[in-house]
């Protein structure tokens, strides 16, 4: 890509204190159990804690045996066990039953709980019932943040959206509040705060509330601004088929916690492979925010150059061939390590694409993104779930054409649904009821049309006004008014001229020219109008909640221009490339903080209803 | 190749982007594998070792989840044999941050209550050590008198609160109140918990009615706790609640689908239709009434289909089993799964059985449901379960085309497509893009001759002959270009069929011919 943005970006913070952080933390609440004891680590907390630390530094705390949480009797022979777990009622009870089998079987232990990032009251309820309040210890691990990469931090609590979005609990805001804050007091005191949305507004309200609770000390600040916003905010653009390297890796292979696992087709041998995807990977590096139709020119191109380094041995004397292989040789290896797995990456992908025809779905996307022959979309996305592919895959579809079209026609929606529960099994019927709820998947209400718009901004504001039962059921699933934002920010570039994805001028390369995240453009005009003046419309098409503060440390000039991004709900990797080249656009530097890195498949399979 | 392009350029052009396709033969893949397969010849014995050597995974030795799966591997092992330092390095750990630990836990170590009781029997001076230091103000507190704010503050610090005071209704509601004004759910589920347990179920129901914000929390609270009958009880006193009818349907859905979710967790496939059965006396809305119906007829029939079929497999008497033997039972799939079964293995079915059935006798009950209804054996007549089910023209198509084509049964194939028209013409209708019965076809490795025939059924000239190209249906192409009287086309086509084939052939037979005035 050509960097024909500014080249002054500020410089990133240093975020790899947030790692020793949270392990110092770890091993001084290891120590309160002191002795021997074996350790069982919840299952989705494992790849975060071996971001931070590893056995070495846990056996060195005393850390006899290491298990995972399975829900099963334990084998454990130690007299000390800790639970390192989220704050979930499932695994508590567990840890009770384990406690309780000790009990009748007459074996005396010491257990102690770590939650992480925070204990609920919830939890402590079930120890209270089970009758083992008291035998166990407990304690909170304040593991907020998990940086992934450079520019990317991440809460990793993959709950925070159905939670939040579909059940409508608010048990994780107080944990955004605690993230914002443990941000602020290590790299802050921010200048500016924006955000949108009911949770952000929350969130944001809740780290001042913890901040009233100690006094800061003038620092240099290292972070300026701060945006926080809500997943339901946007929910078309994690909807939408990803194009980019990274997130396309994401889409297909699944990025877990910054790691991924090629298969053998991949890898070219007998056993998959585990990388680590970021900055660290000169190679990924370059590639992750291209669109992919320019990945392959860069890696052959790449492998070109390499070839070149390579031939420069030839002719080299014994001297000149020593400093060749100490110092080159091992680092053109690595690339050519590098650049092997990204092409065979792309490989896969390609033949993955190629195979569930690709062009015609995104010419599908792009005619719902442009609201544009819409009965077209319709028949392509039947035909979709005629044919059963994948399950999610019909449903992002179905998604997407209710959130551009603000609902689905009731005759459409009953179509589509009964072919959707012949397709894939009538126990979805449970899957469209947590859609609706969540207003992913909605049947326009007859007569509901422009002027119900009006009635419910500011409805959802807060229950002092509201109070009403119904809203229990269904105020979460939100006006959606995609094509009127649309017209308003200019999401769907003009159709004539072309698009040279070479080239990006805006960030709508990120969906092949044909869509500007809309989460993205928000931050963007924000920005640009350093708060909500001129946007009036907008917020009032988003169901409002914004907000902008400005602080009273006013942070010097480098630090005005980075900017932390906190998405609550998840982000996706399409939306990081965009705001990493809105960034060079505009010479911010951007840090994405997510609940979780989202994808339509993780968002949807969080709302499947299929199992038990 | 040309054409297909151009066919795609139309698209990219039409819809603004540039031509970027997803396409096997991209030029740019070859180029950069090709770029990177010289790389690889390049003389390196020891390659392999220091690619062992470089750490690739995210899990390098000394991993935490691979010691988990150690762990799980090796069962019980003894306990020595862990080769792990015994000096505890406890300091080198904690200089490592310039941060005070102290500090990051101030008011949030939660473990209070716990460590307290835990104090008693525990001599273990270190567990105390910290409670020493708690200061005396907290312990003051605890005998202290707060209001309902004062008590949620102090909740949302993670500090203990004795609930029990609050014992009025009153101070109750009031205690949720503040707790939602908090707009911390942690906070609202501990004062919910508390009034469940010290309220009526009728009062607490009552009250929440009007407090939206708080019900959502105790819907969520029961469902993780997994207390469905209490959830159950909640959705069916809200539906009670005189409130506009909207409400009541919507607690009354809720209700229902809780109960009808139960379902998931039954494995027993009679044991499961009983249940369903059951759940239609419930108020699903008439459209989901439908869908239910249509499962449990659905179950039903495969329970009839997988008996006789089983039994026929094992008999070994039906070919079709023997040829293709089932991989899975049919129970508990969906609908368009057991529609591709039956196409499958029991197309030639008729739709009613006319005459008695005679050896395959079916077992167990005679179908009663209307799904079921007419004689033995032709429940599992695909005409039938299209019938009964009412399924769409299109999605029959689809999926008896996808199963008569993975049968390799091309007749069937080509009979879905006939039509006459009035003047008694056969022509082959599709309900299908014929780019669609194409792609179906050939995923199920359908043959040249028989893809051909379809691919000329495109509508499209350009897409045509891009499935053409990709298909390698030599005679379209050929013929296409014939008719063009386009020379260079058919020359430069001559390099891509075999050398020596029928369609290289073909193609000199019309080059060297006169009959053709070509343009070029």
């Amino acid at each position: 890509m050509a960097y024909s943005g500014r080249k002054d970006s500020p410089e990133l913070p240093d975020f790899s204190l947030l790692k020793r952080l949270a392990r110092d933390q770890l091993v001084y609440l290891l120590e309160q159990l002191p002795g021997k004891k074996d350790l069982f680590i919840e299952a989705d907390l494992m790849s975060p804690l071996d971001r931070i630390a590893n056995v070495s530094i846990l056996k060195q705390h005393d850390v006899d045996k290491l298990y995972k949480v399975e829900y099963k009797p334990i084998i454990s022979t130690s007299d000390q066990l800790c639970f390192l777990i989220r704050p979930r009622i499932k695994t508590v009870k567990w840890i009770s039953d384990v406690v309780n089998a000790d009990k009748a079987g007459g074996k005396f232990r010491k257990y102690k709980i770590i939650f992480t990032p925070q204990k609920f009251y919830a939890c402590e309820t079930v120890l209270e019932e089970q009758g083992v309040f008291g035998n166990v210890s407990m304690d909170e691990w304040g593991f907020h943040l998990l940086p992934l990469d450079d520019d990317i931090i991440s809460l990793e609590l993959s709950e925070f959206f159905r939670d939040n979005y579909l059940a409508g609990d608010l048990r994780w805001v107080r944990t955004a509040g605690s993230a914002l804050h443990l941000l602020h007091s290590i790299y802050g005191p921010f200048s500016k705060v924006y955000g949108i949305g009911r949770c952000s507004k929350m969130a944001y309200e809740s780290w001042k509330e913890q901040a009233k609770e100690e006094e800061q000390k003038p620092r240099n600040s290292e972070i300026g601004n701060v945006f926080l916003i809500d997943r339901d905010v946007d929910f078309v653009t994690p909807m939408c088929s990803q194009v980019v390297y990274e997130g396309l890796v994401d889409d297909i292979f699944r990025i877990k916690c910054g790691c991924v696992e090629f298969g053998t087709d991949v890898s070219s041998s007998d056993k998959s492979i585990k990388v680590m995807l970021n900055s660290q990977d000169k190679v990924f590096n370059e590639i992750r925010n291209e669109h992919f139709s320019n990945v392959f020119s860069f890696l052959s191109q790449k492998a070109r150059n390499l070839q070149v380094a390579y031939d420069k041995r030839r002719g080299m004397d014994i001297k000149q061939m020593k400093t060749f292989v100490s110092e080159e040789l091992k680092g053109l290896k690595q690339e050519h390590r590098l650049l092997s797995l990204h092409i065979s990456a792309s490989e896969s992908i390609m033949k993955k694409k190629t195979k569930q025809d690709f062009q015609e779905l995104l010419k599908t996307e792009h005619s719902l993104l442009e609201g544009f022959e819409i009965r077209e979309c319709i028949s392509f996305i039947e035909e979709h779930i005629n044919r059963q592919v994948s399950m999610t895959e019909s449903l992002r579809l179905l998604c997407l054409l209710s959130l551009t079209e603000n609902g689905l026609l009731p005759k459409d929606y009953r179509s589509l649904k009964t072919q959707y529960l012949q397709s894939y099994g009538v126990e979805h019927l449970l899957t469209f009821a947590n859609l609706k709820q969540s207003g992913l998947l909605v049947e326009q209400q007859q007569g509901e049309t422009l002027t119900v718009m009006e009635s419910k901004v500011g409805k959802l504001v807060n229950d002092k006004t509201a109070g009403k039962l119904t809203d229990a059921f269904s105020s979460l699933a939100r006006k959606n008014n995609f094509r009127a934002l649309s017209r308003k920010l200019n999401l769907v570039p003009k159709s004539d001229d072309e698009y040279d994805l070479r080239l990006p001028r805006d960030m709508a390369y990120v969906f092949s020219g044909a869509y500007i995240p809309l989460s993205c453009k928000i931050i963007e005009q924000v920005l640009e109008r350093d708060g909500w003046t001129g946007l009036e419309e907008v917020t009032k098409l988003l169901n409002g909640n914004e907000f902008a503060v400005t602080g009273k440390n006013g942070a010097n000039n480098e630090a005005q221009r980075i900017v932390v991004v906190m998405f609550l709900g998840g982000c996706t990797y399409s939306e990081i490339s965009a705001l990493r080249f809105l960034g060079r656009e505009r010479g911010y530097k951007f840090i994405v903080v997510a609940t979780a890195i989202a994808s339509s498949s993780r968002l949807l399979e969080a709302l499947l209803g299929n199992h038990v | 190749m040309m054409k297909s392009r151009s066919d795609e350029e139309e698209y990219w052009n039409a819809s603004k982007f540039k031509a970027f396709t997803f396409d096997d033969e991209d030029d740019d893949l070859r180029e950069s594998k090709s770029a990177f397969e010289s790389l690889a010849q390049l003389p390196d014995e020891d390659e392999r070792d220091h690619v062992e050597e470089v750490s690739w995974s995210g899990e390098p030795v000394g991993s935490i989840s691979r010691s988990v799966r150690e762990t799980a591997a090796s069962g019980r092992r003894t306990e020595g044999e862990a080769a792990f330092p015994a000096r505890v390095d406890a300091d080198l750990a904690k200089v490592n941050s310039g941060y005070s630990l102290s500090s990051l836990f101030k008011g949030r170590r939660g473990a209070s209550v716990a460590t307290l009781a835990d104090v008693s029997g525990d001599r273990s001076g270190r567990t105390v050590a910290p409670e020493i230091r708690r200061p005396k103000s907290e312990k003051e507190d605890l005998v202290g008198d707060w209001s309902p704010q004062d008590a949620v503050n102090r909740m949302r610090q993670g500090k203990p609160v004795p609930l029990e005071r609050f014992r009025c209704l009153q101070d109750k509601l009031r205690l949720l109140d503040r707790s939602v004004d908090a707009q911390d759910g942690n906070v609202i589920t501990a004062v919910l918990i508390f009034l469940k347990k010290s309220l009526s179920k009728e009062v607490l129901f009552g009250e929440l009615a009007s407090r939206p914000t708080a019900l959502r929390h105790l819907f969520a609270y029961l469902s993780e706790s997994g207390d469905d009958a209490l959830l159950a009880d909640l959705y069916r006193a809200l539906g009670r609640v005189e409130d506009a009818a909207v409400t009541r349907s919507h607690a009354t859905t809720k209700y229902t689908l809780l109960h009808y979710k139960e379902h998931l967790s039954i494995t027993d496939e009679k044991k499961k239709r009983d249940f369903l059965k059951s759940c239609l006396s419930l108020q699903f809305s008439p459209e989901d009434q439908v869908q239910l119906q249509d499962q449990v007829s659905l179950l039903e029939r495969q329970m009839l289909i997988e008996a006789t079929d089983r039994q026929a497999e094992l008999g070994g008497k039906a070919e079709i089993f023997q040829k293709f033997p089932r991989r899975a039972s049919i129970l508990h799939m969906p609908l368009v799964t057991t529609l591709y079964y039956c196409c499958f293995y029991h197309y030639g079915q008729p739709e009613v059985r006319s005459a008695r059935p005679r050896s395959s006798r079916v077992r167990g009950k005679v179908p009663t449901c209307r799904s079921c209804a007419g004689p033995q054996g032709s429940f599992s007549s695909p005409q039938n379960l299209r019938n009964s089910f009412k399924i769409s023209e299109k999605q029959f198509f689809v999926t008896a085309l996808s199963a008569r084509a993975k049968q390799k049964s091309w007749r069937d194939v080509d009979a879905l497509f006939a039509g006459r028209s009035w003047l008694g013409f056969t022509r082959k209708k599709s309900p299908l893009a014929f780019q669609v019965v194409v792609d179906i076809l050939h995923r199920n490795s359908a043959p040249v001759h028989v893809l051909q025939e379809y691919v000329g059924l495109v509508d499209d000239a350009d897409a045509r002959m891009a499935l053409a190209h990709k298909h390698k249906c030599h005679d379209l192409v050929i013929n296409t270009y014939r008719d063009f009287k386009d020379r260079r086309l058919l020359l430069g086509y001559r390099g891509k069929v075999e050398a020596g084939s029928a369609a290289e052939r073909k193609i000199d037979e019309l080059l060297d011919g006169s009959q053709i005035r070509w343009k070029n």
